[in-house]
């Protein structure tokens, strides 16, 4: 039954992966993540979910077997964070090469050292190359939601790639919140049973993992970049669904412009401190300034056109970072401004809220004033 | 908006004290939401949480700078608490408000949480009967929500449900003597 209720975040993101009844749940727990594979793993025990729960020994056997899973034809699931996730690396690409259509929940953390258990970009924004799509949530109603929008646009045939959903840690997974939580009928009308393209089939035997010379790595390599293209209308598509389905959106599904009409100058930001910056707009909308946001929900595949009429009638754009490229800027900031390079606004960047340090109302201003007097960005601490 | 400021020590449940109060707040038709102050909680050590309750949805996600109430759940924190509180705060004590050395503009109010629970519950858990003295002194949320909150985060609590629900009663009793 459809109902809303105050529940913590991470417990959200597991009764989302519930409804989507993956079979294979390969964990290994990480703060801030632990909450998502302990509720799941309660779910298993109580016979609410059909799933194979299995306890591995380390985050590479958890996404190793998560490849596993998806080479048997099966939907699946894990969840990791900072640490955790970087041990996954060797085995991130290889899941996005196989093009299996993984969901990941990342709760976002500071990578070590020195070691910090707290938010920050640091861990998913290392592993933005590597063949997944990202999408990034603000509330965690959006992180539920994302879940299931995940899988289908992973699943989809023109994507068949793996999507890594991003959410704060502690800001939103330990966050007590209202959400809707849909009801089972609706989400399997939503997302159809899975239907694998390729599967580890005795009678019909395959090659999976296969070595690929220099006169074919490169196909292959584009063919995802072709994948990823597909991805940015399937990704608007799937969000048009979800509102027809479930009533809510999240801009065009990439990306989102607020209070952007007449102003000269705005932030851009990805995940839960849009919603800080909401409320700092709304006050100086009070005060008269006019200061839009653009949320950026998918940073990849980075959506370069919707970005460019976003921007079109800025004149400086200042991005919050909360992940240093140590020794070039943020890497948000590059991306952004390598977009918008023939276009008339100035990108500035931010780098802020490292290893849990609060991105707060007072540091946002802070930001606001610089901008206004189109001044360059620096390390908000 | 108002923003709530639990005060205890790793142990005794200030985190459950946000959440529950989170939960209430939405059952009373509200929007709410609730967060620990984001810590590795070590045993005895000073930790916080926070509470926001509005009746438009909270966008909000920066800590608890300036609160409406605290919540002190051991009285032995009062020097700890650093924020400004602009309301109430209400100090789990058998003493006198002006006995307690507190330097704020905000109401201050005492309430012996700790013999109800010893009395009612058996053991020293104050941080859902807390609730019951923040009901009955700032009327923001209704004990029947509080009770219903208790039975959706505490359900697989046994007879530890209704024990807590009977010690949000008595202190919203005792708390009302002291308006």
């Amino acid at each position: 039954m459809s109902e809303k209720k105050v529940i913590s975040g991470a417990e959200g993101v597991a009764i989302a992966v519930k409804l989507c009844k993956p079979k294979v749940l390969p964990m290994y727990p990480i703060t801030p993540s632990t909450l998502v594979p302990e509720k799941l793993s309660e779910f298993v025990f109580n016979g609410e979910i059909d799933a194979q729960m299995i306890h591995v020994e380390s985050e590479h056997s958890a996404i190793s077997a998560l490849y596993g899973a998806y080479a048997t034809g099966v939907r699946a699931f894990t969840a990791t964070a900072s640490q955790g996730l970087a041990l996954m690396h060797e085995i991130i690409p290889i899941v996005s090469g196989a093009r299996f259509p993984a969901v990941m929940f990342v709760a976002n953390r500071a990578l070590s050292g020195p070691l910090n258990i707290w938010n920050d970009h640091s861990d998913s924004m290392s592993e933005r190359d590597q063949g997944w799509i990202q999408l990034y949530c603000e509330s965690n109603q959006e992180a539920f939601d994302t879940i299931i929008m995940a899988y289908k646009i992973a699943e989809s045939k023109k994507v068949l790639l793996p999507v890594m959903v991003c959410a704060d840690g502690f800001y939103l997974t330990h966050a007590y919140e209202p959400i809707q939580i849909e009801e089972q009928k609706k989400v399997d009308k939503f997302l159809p049973k899975y239907e694998p393209v390729d599967y580890l089939d005795t009678n019909n035997p395959k090659s999976f993992g296969a070595f690929a010379q220099p006169n074919t790595y490169m196909e292959f390599k584009e063919e995802e970049e072709k994948a990823m293209r597909e991805a940015l209308k399937e990704i608007i598509k799937v969000n048009k669904d979800f509102e027809k389905t479930f009533g809510r959106k999240y801009g065009n599904g990439l990306i989102e412009g607020i209070n952007l009409s007449g102003a000269e100058h705005a932030i851009l930001c990805v995940g839960s401190v849009c919603g800080t910056v909401r409320e700092v707009i709304k006050e100086l909308k009070k005060e008269g300034k006019k200061v839009g946001l653009i949320k950026l929900k998918s940073v990849r595949p980075l959506p370069v056109e919707d970005l460019k009429m976003l921007c079109k009638d800025l004149k400086v754009l200042g991005v919050i970072d909360r992940h240093a490229s140590i020794g070039f800027g943020g890497a948000l900031t590059n991306d952004i401004r390598s977009a918008l390079m023939d276009e008339e606004v100035r990108v500035e960047g931010f780098i802020a809220g490292l290893g849990g340090r609060d991105i707060n109302k007072e540091k946002i201003r802070e930001l606001v004033e610089t901008i206004l007097k189109e001044k360059e960005g620096y390390w908000l601490k | 908006m108002k923003q709530v400021l639990f005060l205890g020590r790793g142990g005794q449940g200030a985190v459950t004290s946000a959440q529950v109060l989170a939960i209430a707040a939405f059952k009373d038709g509200k929007y709410s939401q609730a967060f620990p102050n984001f810590g590795v909680e070590r045993m005895g050590a000073p930790v916080r949480s926070y509470a926001r309750i509005d009746t438009k949805e909270i966008t909000l996600r920066e800590q608890v700078y300036e609160a409406n109430y605290a919540i002190i759940l051991d009285p032995t924190l009062v020097n700890q608490l650093t924020e400004k509180v602009t309301d109430l705060i209400i100090v789990n004590s058998n003493k006198k408000p002006s006995e307690l050395g507190l330097k704020t503009d905000a109401k201050v109010k005492c309430v012996d949480i700790t013999s109800i629970a010893l009395k009612v519950i058996g053991k020293p858990f104050v941080n859902i009967a807390a609730i019951g003295a923040f009901s009955a002194l700032t009327k923001e949320v209704s004990i029947s929500a509080i009770s219903e909150a208790i039975r959706q985060q505490m359900g697989h609590k046994g007879n530890m449900v209704e024990k807590n629900i009977d010690a949000i009663r008595e202190v919203s009793n005792l708390a009302k003597q002291e308006e």
